[in-house]
């Protein structure tokens, strides 16, 4: 019997390629290999569908069929259900919807944040998208996009001036997020270089610099900005408190990423800079044509992931008294109209907060994906 | 196939002459000149003199100073005492000068050290870009030209891993001679190459050779040195010991070193 089997198998190697057994493809061919291909895998598929079968139904429910989006108040909403609390109450996140997003913001001004949206989603599309064309321009506009937004949102020159105590909600996680993240990279990269550097003085400012922020929670340097700095201030200088956060929550995210690039710039063989400057490049153009690209791609993974904590740690400005959308929502649920609904506001901001970080840590794998296809 | 190609290569190889080269003119003068690395003394009273167009190759055991030695020479290591000259300018912390050097001077790698996040044209054309302030579809061209010239232009807009050991180095080299240096330095350009690609490489660099380029070489490749060396040099604890041409070299090694080094090689 062996024999002939084995006998069998020699005569196939004469044979053309056949398509595979019935059993590696199609549909129950993978649901074969990927759920149930032994006892285990089995007992952990089965317990995830029963998990998936108890937790969503009545999630589904509670979020979209019976939920309310129609009301004035509480009150109403709940009389509008079979059972009272019995589904969520999306009417009330609808009637505060525009101080989710806009804060304080004067009413008759909002259309300033809403260009500075739409602006804010062309330059992002102009950085991210390569194959634009006429990028150059894109990236100049990219880079004159915080000046625009700058004026637009606090005014002057022409328009109208707006505190920036007036600023709140979804629109204030977006100016600190995209201030943190813009201008955190490049601060990143002169840290990690100068960390680097064979010159002993500017070594060891960035490595006290880097030492320090990262040893100083982010809680402690946001109430340094709102109490402390006006003591290293001339008396008498106003110092917005929210350009103080911006700076803040740049220097920290600045010094985490000082740290992933220099991981990255480690991984870079000391050949690349031997060819490098054999090739008479100077230091500056080694780094921004050579050594960078390489050091930055290898970096993808750690610099998103610190601009996602970073994008989640603007929460943390409600300690200071700013109001981003968790803020706002904790405030709205001390109306006395709408309290008691917990819930739903929670579920709204960390679905936004989701939304945001998710699109960046798709964004960060496509990159890398893309690249690594590159060579 | 190859035959042909090669007689092609040489018909048009004298129009490209990279640069007039006046016989017996120094480029490269090296006077009592020590290395140290810490506490290290690596290159003991080097003293040499090239000429233009002159073919030197350089060979010693592992740890005698050879790389160290070359790569002085465009600067990718310091020297602490002696001087050296490269085409008239003296090597010294002048950050100006050295790029101004080290736009002369070509070196290839044992590791090939070629860019891997750009093609190959990218790759040769970067230096004539940024260094040479060349227009780009100017710079391709003469990049292009040169890949022609070490037989892999149908590579050009491929990406160094995906090429073998033996193209990289090719490319390696393109990358250099695309400066129209006046000096090439190579460091084993073959010690990391199967056996089978190391002719491939040999062949560029006798091609190279013949257009009268002034060449430095470390390499244990014993037929090429006899081949195309004007000088061969032998190297042993950091200092030159014995130089000749490379039949008396070869045949009649006076020093006692260089015998033992030389049976050691051939033995293999
Ligand atoms: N950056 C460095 N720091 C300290 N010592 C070094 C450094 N580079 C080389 N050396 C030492 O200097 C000596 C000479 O090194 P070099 O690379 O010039 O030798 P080599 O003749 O090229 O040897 P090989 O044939 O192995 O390449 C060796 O002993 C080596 O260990
Ligand atoms: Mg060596």
């Amino acid at each position: 019997m062996n024999d002939k089997d084995g006998q069998n198998k020699m005569n196939n190697i004469d044979h053309q390629s056949l398509t595979p057994p019935r059993s590696e493809i199609g549909l129950l061919g993978w649901l074969r290999k990927n759920l149930f291909s032994s006892l285990s895998n089995t007992i952990l598929t089965v317990a995830a569908i029963g998990f998936l079968l108890w937790l969503l139904p009545p999630l589904f429910e509670w979020a979209i069929l019976d939920s309310i989006w129609m009301a004035d108040s509480r009150k109403e909403c709940w009389a509008k259900m079979e059972v009272p609390e019995g589904a969520a109450c999306w009417a009330f996140i609808k009637d505060r919807l525009g101080l989710f997003v806009y804060g304080f913001y004067p009413m008759d001004q909002r259309w300033r944040v809403d260009l500075s949206f739409i602006l804010l989603i062309c330059a992002i599309f102009c950085v991210l998208y390569e194959k634009l064309p006429g990028r150059k321009f894109g990236l100049m506009f990219a880079i004159a996009f915080p000046f625009i937004t700058g004026w637009l949102l606090i005014g002057g020159f022409g328009l109208e001036l707006i505190e920036t105590d007036k600023f709140g909600g979804i629109m204030l996680t977006l100016i600190i997020g995209v201030t943190g993240i813009s201008f955190s990279l490049p601060i990143g990269i002169i840290l990690a270089l100068g960390r680097r550097s064979n010159m002993p003085v500017l070594k060891s400012l960035c490595v006290m610099f880097i030492e320090f922020i990262r040893g100083v929670p982010l809680i402690a340097l946001l109430f340094i900005a709102s109490t402390m700095l006006n003591f290293f201030l001339p008396p008498g200088t106003q110092f917005d408190l929210l350009m103080r956060v911006l700076i803040m929550v740049t220097l920290f995210s600045a010094a985490y990423i000082a740290e992933v690039v220099r991981g990255g710039l480690q991984g870079i063989p000391t050949g690349q800079y031997e060819a490098a400057d054999a090739l008479g490049l100077t230091y500056f153009k080694a780094h921004w044509l050579i050594i960078l690209p390489q050091a930055l791609k290898i970096s993808i993974p750690g610099i998103v992931n610190t601009f996602i904590g970073l994008y989640k740690d603007t929460t943390l400005v409600i300690i200071i008294g700013l109001l981003d959308p968790l803020g706002i929502g904790r405030a709205s649920l001390s109306d006395a109209v709408w309290a008691g609904l917990a819930k739903e506001v929670y579920l709204f901001v960390a679905i936004f907060f989701f939304v945001c970080c998710f699109a960046m840590s798709r964004y960060s794998l496509w990159l890398e994906k893309r690249l690594s296809t590159e060579n | 196939m190859p035959e042909k190609r090669k007689h092609k290569k040489k018909s048009s190889s004298k129009k490209r002459l990279p640069r007039k080269i006046e016989k017996s003119k120094t480029i490269i003068e090296i006077s009592e000149m020590h290395k140290w690395f810490g506490s290290f003394h690596v290159l003991k009273d080097i003293n040499l003199r090239i000429s233009a167009g002159e073919k030197i190759v350089i060979c010693g055991p592992s740890g005698s100073g050879k790389s160290t030695l070359i790569r002085c020479i465009n600067r990718l290591e310091e020297h602490q005492r002696g001087q050296i000259f490269v085409d008239g300018m003296e090597l010294t912390d002048d950050l100006k000068g050295i790029e101004l050097v080290r736009s002369e001077v070509g070196m290839v790698f044992q590791q090939f050290n070629l860019f891997p996040h750009l093609t190959v044209l990218e790759n040769c054309s970067l230096a004539l870009v940024w260094v040479r302030n060349l227009p780009k579809s100017e710079a391709e061209d003469i990049a292009l030209k040169y890949l022609e010239r070490v037989k892999i232009p149908e590579q050009a807009q491929k990406y160094p891993g995906q090429l073998s050991g033996g193209q990289q180095q090719r490319v390696a080299i393109a990358r250099s001679l695309c400066m129209n240096p006046k000096i090439m330095l190579f460091d084993e350009p073959t010690s990391a190459l199967d056996p089978e690609m190391i002719k491939e490489v040999l062949d560029v660099m006798i091609e190279l050779a013949e257009t009268g380029m002034t060449m430095l070489v470390v390499t244990h490749e014993m037929g090429f040195a006899t081949a195309v060396a004007d000088r061969v040099i032998f190297m042993d604890d950091g200092q030159i010991i014995e130089q000749n041409n490379p039949k008396d070299f070869f045949e009649k090694p006076k020093h006692k070193r260089t015998k033992l080094f030389l049976s050691q090689i051939l033995a293999h």
